[in-house]
């Protein structure tokens, strides 16, 4: 090999052409555009009133896996308290929708804040920890938090900083966004906030920051010896988790009406997590494919009156499958598969690939080293 | 030049480095001596990753064990470990461009330096092909365009040559002799391969047991009957 003293020509070419979308991320992006169009447009006219309820859950719980699938996909951090979070993101909300007449986009935006810093804290220590001592640390702070929502209630119209009546007989709705009051409108205005959501941390992780949890998840001591802050980075990634994770806590809350405690235990971020594997915790479609066997599964079961406490086993199974074939998840191994597939049909079929030479399976079935004719 | 005094480093009863104290003048520079030595503890230690129980380290008049270790990186301290430590799911330039993003040089400079180094460790793939595509010796060239990118003070390279075949080593000793008059950085080089240490260093040190047994040039070093009995072994 060459030792040239300054850039070589691949790497000039290489760095020019690096500012050209490529044919496949054109072709990428055409896909999520027209998925997205499906979801807003096609989705709430084909399902019932049911599913697009349960969709609208899919949005809310897409945004949380993805807060997830930052934490233990990219940066490597195990956490087992996301539901605690995403409810504190609810009670947040709700306490605001209830106490001010703010519009929905500001109670949402301070709902993630005051969870970013609520999520940091509970994440603190995950600065020093990793792995099983982290997840059983995050675990117990979510039963802490579960203790204290059973004991305060989430508001529910009252006064004072609780804002819970107990004596209510009927406590109001919690309001929805007045541009969609409608199950339809708010599955619609769902999808834009997740998408919102979806591409801050695409922006997060195609810069500086996705770079440096990249080095630390591969090792913290080389991520170190890069010049990267690791406890920053770490801090930057939980902020980023809990932020969008209260976010969704806050869409939740007016999709609920309701909200009670009962619905955030903790054992849920060990489900939660279980689904996040499966769907995939290193890409973003992973969390799409998390929320809908989250959300989408249990309520098509109950649907065909099947009960959903099935999903215990199948996921359990599920995560056991992907750890063994398919460790960055469905999102990853069900495209490969497709496209392996595809090549097997077409070496069946003789047709070549762009570029390869005809074979046909005469051909093909003839050993290596044989004469062809 | 680097100048460190009375270094110890104790991990229990054990004493990984004994009372070290030893000048590297610029250029490159060997540190060899059989397996737990304390070589990479010694790296450790200018990494900032060990603490020592006694002794101080002068880089360039600097009091490296005063910084941060994720500062000593900005400060010029880059390293590459005994195992692969190239990001996979990242792409060359990414990898190259982790280690320079905190330099406050704009951009375009940034790209530059990346692009630069890269070419100057002979890889001759695309910047933006991602790292688990390549082969093992080009992944190692990538850990040290790492090493090498912007203005490093000082490069320590952890066994870089392990397990790459002989062509490769080759290359790659051409690459490690040109580092200093390239980037101007004190280069410290741990290896078992005794030609790439002779191909490339001026100078030689020698670890056994924590204490430092020999140093100086390294044609004599390597001829030093210390240094023979406790590394080298004799022939028969």
């Amino acid at each position: 090999m060459p030792v040239p003293d300054t850039m070589g020509p691949a790497a000039a070419t290489g760095a020019a052409a690096g500012r050209r979308p490529s044919r496949a991320a054109l072709t990428r992006a055409c896909v999520i555009a027209a998925l997205l169009l499906l979801a807003l447009f096609a989705l709430p006219a084909l399902l019932s009133l049911y599913y697009v309820d349960t969709m609208t859950q899919v949005a809310v719980y897409a945004i949380v896996a993805l807060g997830l699938g930052v934490l233990v996909g990219r940066v490597g951090l195990v956490s087992l308290g996301q539901v605690a979070v995403l409810a504190i993101g609810a009670w947040a909300a709700a306490r605001l929708l209830f106490a001010t007449t703010q519009p929905y986009p500001v109670v949402l935006l301070e709902a993630g804040l005051i969870t970013m810093v609520a999520g940091t804290v509970i994440g603190l220590p995950a600065l020093r920890m990793r792995g099983l001592y982290l997840a059983l640390i995050t675990l117990m702070l979510a039963g802490a938090i579960t203790v204290v929502l059973d004991t305060v209630n989430f508001p529910n119209g009252g006064r004072g900083f609780l804002g819970y009546n107990g004596s209510a007989v009927r406590p109001p709705p919690i309001r929805m966004p007045a541009i969609a009051a409608s199950d339809t409108g708010y599955f619609r205005y769902s999808v834009v906030v997740a998408i919102v959501m979806f591409l801050l941390v695409y922006v997060h992780i195609r810069t500086r920051p996705g770079r440096a949890w990249a080095a630390i998840r591969q090792s913290e001591p080389a991520a170190l010896a890069t010049g990267i802050n690791t406890t920053l980075y770490k801090l930057w990634a939980l902020a980023l988790a809990s932020f969008i994770t209260g976010v969704a806590g806050g869409l939740l809350a007016g999709a609920s009406h309701y909200l009670y405690s009962i619905d955030f235990p903790a054992q849920n971020s060990i489900t939660l997590l279980a689904v996040v594997l499966m769907g995939g915790a290193y890409s973003m479609w992973g969390a799409v494919v998390a929320a809908l066997l989250y959300q989408f599964l249990p309520a098509l079961l109950q649907n065909w009156g099947v009960s959903a406490d099935w999903l215990t086993i199948l996921f359990g199974l599920g995560v056991l499958q992907v750890l063994r074939t398919a460790p960055a998840g469905l999102a990853d191994q069900v495209p490969r598969d497709l496209a392996r597939l595809g090549r097997m049909l077409r070496r069946r079929r003789g047709v070549p690939r762009p570029g390869e030479p005809a074979v046909t399976a005469a051909a093909a079935q003839q050993p290596a080293g044989s004469d062809p004719r | 030049m680097i100048e460190v005094t009375g270094l110890t480093v104790r991990y229990g009863g054990v004493v990984s480095l004994d009372d070290m104290s030893l000048t590297f003048e610029p250029g490159t520079c060997g540190l060899i001596g059989p397996n737990g030595a304390g070589k990479t503890t010694f790296f450790n230690v200018l990494s900032g990753f060990v603490r020592p129980a006694a002794g101080t380290v002068r880089a360039f008049g600097v009091d490296l064990l005063s910084m941060a270790h994720f500062r000593r990186a900005r400060w010029g301290v880059r390293r590459t470990f005994q195992t692969e430590q190239a990001i996979e799911e990242l792409s060359v330039f990414d990898n190259v461009a982790l280690v320079h993003e905190h330099s406050g040089l704009g951009a375009a400079a940034r790209r530059r330096d990346v692009l630069a180094a890269i070419g100057f460790v002979g890889l001759d793939c695309d910047p933006r092909a991602k790292v688990r595509a390549l082969s093992a010796g080009r992944r190692r060239l990538v850990e040290v365009a790492r090493a090498v990118v912007g203005r490093p003070r000082l490069v320590l390279l952890d066994e870089p040559a392990a397990g790459l075949p002989e062509e490769e080593t080759g290359h790659l000793a051409e690459v490690i002799r040109r580092i200093p008059e390239h980037t101007g950085a004190l280069t410290i080089l741990v290896d078992h391969d005794m030609s790439l240490v002779s191909a490339t260093c001026a100078t030689t040190a020698v670890l056994d047991f924590g204490r430092l047994i020999a140093s100086g040039p390294t044609a004599a070093v390597l001829r030093d009957d210390a240094v023979i009995r406790a590394y080298l072994g004799v022939s028969s």
